[in-house]
C-alpha cells in the first residue's frame, strides 16, 4: 500500500448526503477482475449523459457539464469534501477503488458508512471524519475559493485551512500505523500465526462440529 | 460474572489477541464466497506466493452475475462469463468445503444457501465479500460484510483486524396484524432510526414479534440491519433456530449434534445485559410499509402519502426529498395507493425463501397480474428452493396468473445481468436497495414484503393487502 503522510490537495465538494457505493461505481462496472481502471468511471451515472457500459471508450461519451467533478476548476482534486453517511450500501471495494484511481487520496465528512469507511484505510484512501459544523464550513469556502485547497497531516492528525488554522481529527491508531508507514497488513497478521494456531486448537476442542 | 449480550459473548469466543487500542483479531468460522468480489482478493494471495489458511472454512457460488433464464446457452454476456469462470478456476485451483456453480441444481444466493445448506451455524463468525452477509446474524451468528481486501485477509490468515462494534438492542414487543411480515418491521425500523441509526453498532432484535418469527422471517430483518447502517443484526438462539439447523447438509451430526444443541442454547444476552443503544418498536402499530424514496428510510405506511418536501425545515434535508421525489417521479402528497407500477420483482436475498413465495402465492392464487404491469417475476433464492416451490405447485399459480419463473440468483436486486429496469420504469419489488439506478439506470424501485409485491402485481398500484386477504 502507498504510504499516507501529508496532504496538500485541491478540494473538490460532492454537497449530496447519503452518497451510496452503487453510485460511486455503477454495478455493470463490477464485472471487471482488476482492482485497477474503474476511475473513468467513478460516479459515472452522475458524470456522463448517457448510459455506461464496461469497454466503452469514456473520452468520446457526453459529459454532464453540471456534476461537480466535470468542473475544469475542480481537474486534479484530490480530497473529497462530502456530506454524512458517505459510501453507504453495498461493500464493494471497487468504491475506493475507483476514488483512487481518479486521483483522490483523501475524503472529508461527518460521517461514512462501516464498510466503506474500512474499505478505504487498505487502499491508501484516508477518510477523514470532520464535525458537521466545520464541514458545512468547508463547503462555503471551496464553492466561494477558485483553487481550494486543504492540507491534510496524518502523522499529527489535523487538517489544515488555508490561513493556518487547524482541526484535529481521530483515527485508529492501529490504521494510522498501517497507512503512514504503507504496511501489508497481512503480512503483519500473519506474524502472529502461531497466536492464530493456538486459538484454533482451543476453538476445535470447544467447537469440534466447526472443523469437521 | 457481569451480564453480557449475544454480541459480547459472539465477539469474546473468537478473539485470538487484541492490541492496546482495543484493535482485536477475530477468528473467522465460516467465509462464503461469490465471483464479483473475489477475483482480485484470489488474484493478491497468488501474487503473494500466499495459500489459504483453512479453505474448508469456505463455501463459494456464482449468484450476482448468473442470468435467470436460458440457462442451456450458457452465460452470454462475456465479461460476467470471465468473471464467474475466474470463481471456477480459484475455486478448482485452491479448494472449498462446498461450491455450487452456475448450472448447480443447489445454486441460488450466498445468503440463501448458507443457511439452507446449514453453512451457517448458530455460534460463528460468518464473512463474506457482500453487505448482505448480515442475514446469517438471524442464526445468532455474528456475521457481516467485508471488502476484496479483507477477503483476502480472511483467505490468507482466517482472521480479520477489528474493533469491537456498539450494541443497539431493537425491541419489537406485542404481535403483528395479519399481512404484516419481517420485511415490514425492518422497513418500519428503518423508518424510526434512519439508514446511518445504527453506524458503528452491531444490532440485536429482540422482544416477541421477533421470537414469534420463522428464520426466514429472522433472516430477512437480520438481511436489512446493513440498510440501517449497522455492522450486523443479530437474533437470539432458541427452538425455532435448532429445529430450522436440524437435518441440513453440514449441521452437526450425532454427539456433536447434542453438545452443539447444549452450546447454541447460551447463544442469548443474559438477564440485565445492557446496550449502548435501545429503541423500542410496538409491533401492533406497525402497517405494510412502502418506500417512496431512493433511500430504504423514506419509507412509510401504505396507507399514508408521499411527504411533501416544504414541510422539512432542515435545507440539506429538504434538498434530499426533493431530490428524491424527483427522480421518483412523485409528487408530493400523493397517496401511496395511487403510485402504479410497471414492474414486479418477487426475489432477492431478502425475500425469496420458501415463505416468501408462499405468502406471495397466497395473495395471487386465482387472479391476475394487472393488464398495465409490463413484468411481474419470481426469482427463487437457490435451485432447492425452486424445486420445494415447483413440488408445492406454487409455480403453476405464478405462471397462470402471469408471472414469469425464473432460474435462481439476484437478479433484478442488482440488475448486473440482463434482469433490469429500463429509465423511468417503476417496480414493486421484495429487495433491499431503493437507491438511484439500483434496478437499472433511471429505475424506480419502491421496497414492499412478498404479499404487497403480489398485492400491486395484480392491482397495477400499491394497495394494502390486508383488504384483499
Ligand atoms: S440478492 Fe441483492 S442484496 Fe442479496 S446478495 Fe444478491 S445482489 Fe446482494
Amino acid at each position: 500500500m502507498e504510504k499516507f503522510t501529508v496532504l496538500d490537495g485541491l478540494v473538490a465538494p460532492l454537497d449530496r448526503p447519503n452518497v451510496d457505493t452503487d453510485a460511486i461505481i455503477p454495478k455493470q462496472f463490477l464485472k471487471s477482475i482488476k482492482r485497477s481502471g474503474f476511475g473513468p468511471n467513478l460516479f459515472d451515472e452522475w458524470r456522463y449523459l448517457d448510459h455506461g457500459e464496461p469497454g466503452m471508450d469514456n473520452s468520446k461519451r457526453p459529459l454532464n457539464p453540471n456534476f461537480v467533478l466535470n468542473q475544469p476548476k475542480y481537474r486534479g482534486a484530490q480530497i473529497l469534501l462530502a456530506r454524512e453517511n458517505f459510501g453507504c450500501g453495498s461493500s464493494r471495494e471497487h468504491a475506493p477503488w475507483a476514488l483512487t484511481d481518479f486521483g483522490f487520496r483523501a475524503i472529508v465528512a461527518p460521517s461514512y458508512a462501516d464498510i466503506f469507511f474500512n474499505n478505504s484505510f487498505k487502499n491508501g484512501l484516508l477518510p477523514v471524519i470532520m464535525p458537521a459544523a466545520v464541514v458545512d464550513r468547508l463547503f462555503l469556502e471551496a464553492e466561494a475559493t477558485p483553487g481550494f485547497r486543504l492540507t491534510i497531516d496524518l502523522p499529527r492528525q489535523v487538517v489544515v485551512i488555508p490561513g493556518g488554522q487547524e482541526f484535529r481529527f481521530e483515527v485508529d491508531a492501529f490504521r494510522k500505523h498501517n497507512m503512514v508507514e504503507g504496511l501489508d497488513e497481512i503480512g503483519l497478521t500473519l506474524k502472529q500465526s502461531d497466536a492464530i494456531r493456538a486459538f484454533e486448537d482451543r476453538h476445535r476442542a470447544a467447537q469440534p462440529w466447526l472443523f469437521v | 460474572m457481569q451480564p453480557q449480550t449475544l454480541y459480547d459473548k459472539l465477539w469474546s469466543s473468537h478473539v485470538v489477541s487484541e492490541d492496546a487500542d482495543g484493535t482485536a483479531l477475530l477468528y473467522i468460522d465460516r467465509h462464503l464466497v461469490h465471483e464479483v468480489t473475489s477475483p482480485q482478493a484470489f488474484e493478491g494471495l497468488k501474487l503473494a506466493g500466499r495459500r489459504p489458511w483453512r479453505i474448508d472454512s469456505v463455501v463459494a457460488t456464482a449468484d450476482h452475475n448468473t442470468p435467470t433464464r436460458d440457462w442451456d446457452q450458457g452465460i452470454r454476456d462475456p465479461i460476467s462469463r470471465t468473471q464467474v469462470e475466474t470463481l471456477d478456476a480459484n475455486i478448482r485451483e485452491y479448494g472449498a468445503k462446498a461450491y455450487f456453480p452456475f448450472l448447480d441444481a443447489r445454486q441460488g444466493i450466498v445468503h440463501v444457501i448458507g443457511p439452507e445448506q446449514g453453512a451457517t451455524l448458530p455460534g460463528m463468525t460468518v464473512v463474506c465479500g457482500d453487505s448482505h452477509t448480515s442475514t446469517h446474524g438471524a442464526f445468532a451468528a455474528l456475521a457481516f460484510g467485508i471488502g476484496t481486501s479483507e477477503v483476502e485477509h480472511v483467505l490468507a490468515t482466517q482472521t480479520l483486524n477489528m474493533k469491537k462494534a456498539k450494541s443497539m438492542l431493537v425491541r419489537v414487543d406485542g404481535s403483528l396484524r395479519a399481512g404484516v411480515t419481517a420485511k415490514d418491521v425492518v422497513l418500519a425500523v428503518i423508518g424510526r432510526i434512519g439508514t446511518a441509526g445504527g453506524t458503528g453498532c452491531a444490532i440485536e432484535f429482540a422482544g416477541s414479534v421477533i421470537r414469534g418469527l420463522s428464520m426466514e422471517g429472522r433472516m430477512t430483518l437480520c438481511n436489512m440491519a446493513i440498510e440501517a447502517g449497522a455492522r450486523a443484526g443479530m437474533v437470539a438462539a432458541d427452538d425455532t433456530t435448532i429445529e430450522y439447523v436440524r437435518g441440513r447438509n453440514f449441521a452437526p451430526k450425532g454427539d456433536h449434534w447434542d453438545r452443539a444443541v447444549a452450546y447454541w442454547r447460551t447463544l442469548k444476552s443474559d438477564e440485565g445485559a445492557t446496550f449502548d443503544k435501545t429503541v423500542v418498536l410496538n409491533g401492533g402499530d406497525i402497517a405494510p410499509q412502502v418506500t417512496w424514496g431512493t433511500s430504504p428510510e423514506m419509507v412509510g405506511s401504505v396507507e399514508g402519502n408521499v411527504p411533501d418536501p416544504a414541510r422539512i425545515e432542515d435545507p440539506v434535508k429538504r434538498a434530499s426529498l426533493e431530490r428524491a421525489l424527483h427522480y421518483m417521479g412523485l409528487q408530493p402528497n400523493t397517496p401511496i395507493t395511487e403510485i402504479r407500477i410497471d414492474k414486479v420483482f418477487i426475489g432477492s436475498c431478502t425475500n425469496s425463501r420458501i415463505e416468501d413465495l408462499r405468502a406471495a402465492a397466497t395473495v395471487v392464487k386465482g387472479r391476475q397480474v394487472a393488464a398495465g404491469v409490463k413484468l411481474a417475476m419470481v426469482v427463487p433464492g437457490s435451485g432447492l428452493v425452486k424445486r420445494q416451490a415447483e413440488s408445492e405447485g406454487l409455480d403453476r399459480v405464478f405462471r397462470d396468473a402471469g408471472f414469469e419463473w425464473r432460474e435462481p440468483g439476484c437478479s433484478m436486486c442488482l440488475a448486473m445481468n440482463d434482469d433490469r429496469l429500463e429509465p423511468g420504469e417503476r417496480c414493486a419489488s421484495t429487495s433491499n436497495r431503493n437507491f438511484e439506478g439500483r434496478q437499472g439506470a433511471g429505475g424506480r424501485t419502491h421496497l414492499v414484503s412478498p404479499a404487497m409485491a403480489a398485492a400491486a402485481a395484480i392491482a397495477g398500484r400499491f394497495v394494502d393487502v390486508r383488504k384483499i386477504l
